[in-house]
């Protein structure tokens, strides 16, 4: 066990699966001699050379278009997409091409691709460096998406989502990328696509949350405990394929559920999560579900911790529930 | 500078400027019998639809030339990445007229499983890319699949078809400056029929050519006649000898024209002179490719009724067979969406499945769809 950031977390499970499978590649804007911008694949491009880990032209619709055909030729292409805020050249591609190529070839061609993209605020960068779009992309059938909370997470989802026989949209937490420190086990684990995982029991009231907001989902179930609510903190995970038997059994324990995501409020995937739970559980709530989440305003700059959700607002919106 | 335009054949089937390319009587007949073949399933696949049998197409007629005689160049174990205009291509590779009816159908038979509108064919045998509806995506993958093809080190090639329109989009530029950098062993084949639905080609381009455009991309750009199937061939040939070589990719423009409507939901006469098409029949790909084969003794009047026939008999065969089969299963809806169902998927089939079985939804145009 060492204690790493996520960005090395993420670094060792490519070097591992790329030591492993000849056939994985990584292509993207600036991440070979440089090893990305985050630093991610560092070192990468001094090991495995030119031809496997591949600096390509400035155009995100050329870097998932070419993957693509990379997979369907039998390679396991590995694209970055520097920021998440700059995927959209590529959207057509992944929505249109990678996510539909298996149904509409009625299973002949596959796309066996992981697309890694930095996602989120909290690190001053402003409207183009902040956004989380996953929810554009939970709404795509045939698309996976993944967002790993922390670095031993992230290494495990990692590699079971290179192994995955589908596309799968990889969304880094970047505020959590150096930020959050822990033990990584050395060598090769994965963590199944699929399964949530509950961070912390509790009693009272359940937190539903992905990527960088379990962090501050942890935080506020603290402060609550500090005023006798028992918060039970479930990390989704993957949002496709989505973990709906654990989500249910938590809350049918609680009968309350606050969801958390820094996307902007409206059409976010917590509303899905929240129908869920409406259409299933509703015999066991004891309160409203409650979304605690970004804004329906373009992600800003300078009010930027106003905008990100936190573990004071979590906080109010556990106990608001928690008194209902 | 716009490149000449090359041509073997010339519209009254005599010899032209270019020399012919060495090619056996076989080989140019089996060239000839697919773009027979290719014209005849157009006319009756667009019957069909207007008989309200299928439920579109798209013909390919005028253009049977370009793509046939490109992919002629072309080995088995290379990849095509088509339009939805190519169906020459996938028969000359070895796809059964049957098969590509049943996917027309859309019936149980179908490869593809029901799931796309006709003439969105998809072979993986055939190394035959399935076909996507938006435009010029298949140009940037066809890089790709060469950008692999060039790190395994293998010496194969991909070649891409695409329209004119085509070269306005985005993936047009992204695939051909990709290829270009990765000096990828791809062919790009632009079919420039002249029309994008109702918008002509001086509402695509200001380019004096789209051959033209290569030169940004530092890669040879040629200008054939796409009408005249020896000169697309020859062109073709040597942009993928030039590929398998490691010498990189060539943008292949071949002129010809779209003799038909854009699909069987267009109507041309809307937008353009009827005068044109008159001009462009004297250009005819198959009636030159037939002067030429007749000149060269290589085809007589009995050999061409024989061929002809022969595709009639073949397509009305097809048509009987792949009419006969029924509709895909309800249950293949929740398949192929990823390689094993997710739990979401899962309960929504067995939703569905008891919805059918209590007879709440399950009927199709054509009747009941098995589950």
């Amino acid at each position: 066990m060492a204690v790493m950031t996520m960005v090395q977390a993420i670094n060792q499970a490519l070097r591992l699966e790329m030591r492993r499978d000849g056939r994985v590649v990584v292509l993207g804007e600036d991440v070979g001699v440089n090893g990305g911008v985050f630093r991610c694949t560092e070192g990468l491009f001094q090991e495995f050379g030119g031809d496997r880990v591949i600096d390509t032209p400035l155009a995100e619709s050329g870097i998932i278009g070419t993957a693509i055909g990379m997979a369907m030729y039998g390679l396991v292409p590995v694209p970055e997409i520097q920021f998440s805020d700059f995927i959209y050249p590529a959207f057509d591609q992944i929505v249109s091409e990678a996510a539909k190529m298996r149904y509409r070839s009625g299973g002949e061609f596959t796309v066996p691709m992981t697309i890694r993209t930095p996602i989120g605020g909290g690190i001053r960068g402003g409207h183009y460096h902040s956004q989380s779009p996953e929810a554009y992309f939970t709404h795509t059938p045939g698309l996976k998406v993944v967002v790993p909370a922390t670095p031993s997470e992230a290494k495990g989802l990692l590699l079971s989502s290179i192994r995955d026989p589908d596309p799968v949209l990889f969304l880094e937490p970047k505020r959590v990328y150096r930020s959050l420190k822990e033990e990584v086990a050395e060598g090769d684990y994965s963590i199944p696509l699929g399964q949530a995982r509950v961070v912390r029991p509790g009693r009272h009231v359940t937190l539903v949350a992905w990527g960088a907001m379990v962090t501050d989902c942890e935080a506020a179930a603290k402060l609550c405990e500090q005023e006798g609510v028992e918060c039970e903190l479930v990390d989704l995970r993957s949002l496709v394929p989505l973990d709906e038997a654990t989500l249910v059994e938590s809350v049918k324990k609680t009968g309350r559920a606050v969801v958390v995501y820094e996307a902007p409020r409206t059409s976010g995937f917590g509303g899905e999560i929240s129908a869920i739970l409406a259409e299933k559980v509703i015999e066991y709530l004891e309160a409203p579900i409650v979304r605690v989440a970004g804004f329906d305003t373009p992600f800003p700059y300078a009010l930027e911790s106003v905008y990100m959700p936190d573990a004071g607002r979590i906080r109010e919106a556990v106990l608001q529930v928690a008194r209902f | 500078m716009s490149p000449e335009l090359l041509q073997v054949i010339a519209e009254n089937g005599a010899p032209s400027t270019h020399e012919a390319p060495v090619l056996e009587k076989q080989e140019l007949l089996r060239l000839y019998r697919a773009m027979v073949m290719t014209r005849a399933l157009d006319e009756r696949a667009i019957q069909l639809q207007r008989q309200g049998r299928i439920g579109f197409y798209v013909p390919s007629t005028g253009q049977e030339g370009s793509h046939v005689g490109a992919a002629f160049a072309l080995a088995p174990e290379d990849w095509v990445f088509p339009s939805y205009r190519d169906q020459g291509v996938a028969l000359l590779r070895g796809a059964t007229v049957v098969e590509l009816l049943h996917q027309c159908f859309a019936n149980a038979k179908d490869n593809t499983r029901g799931r796309q509108m006709p003439v969105h064919y998809s072979f993986k045998k055939l190394n035959f890319v399935s076909v996507s509806s938006p435009i010029a995506t298949q140009v940037v993958q066809a890089a790709g699949t060469a950008m692999a093809m060039k790190i395994r080190k293998e010496r194969r090639v991909a070649m891409t078809f695409f329209g004119d329109g085509a070269t306005s989009a985005n993936d047009f530029h992204t695939g051909l400056n990709f290829a270009g950098v990765f000096a990828a062993p791809c062919v790009f084949v632009c079919e420039n029929n002249g029309w994008a639905i109702s918008v002509p080609l001086e509402g695509q381009t200001a380019s004096t050519t789209i051959a033209a455009k290569a030169e940004a991309y530092g890669m040879p750009g040629v200008r054939v006649d796409g009408n005249d199937v020896l000169a697309v061939y020859s062109a073709a040939k040597q942009a993928v000898d030039r590929a398998r070589a490691g010498q990189g990719p060539t943008l292949i423009e071949a002129v010809t024209f779209r003799m038909g409507p854009h699909s069987s939901s267009d109507d041309p006469k809307r937008y353009r002179d009827p005068a044109l098409c008159e001009a462009w029949k004297k250009k005819d790909p198959i009636e030159r490719f037939r002067q030429h084969l007749t000149r060269k003794r290589l085809l007589t009047a009995e050999l061409d009724r024989e061929i002809l026939d022969g595709c009639a008999a073949e397509i009305e065969r097809a048509v009987v067979e792949a009419e006969k089969v029924g509709p895909p299963a309800v249950s293949t809806l929740f398949e192929d969406v990823f390689a094993a169902r997710t739990p979401q998927l899962e309960q929504q089939w067995e939703a569905i499945k008891d919805a059918v079985g209590r007879g709440v939804v399950g009927k199709g145009p054509h009747g009941e769809f098995p589950l």
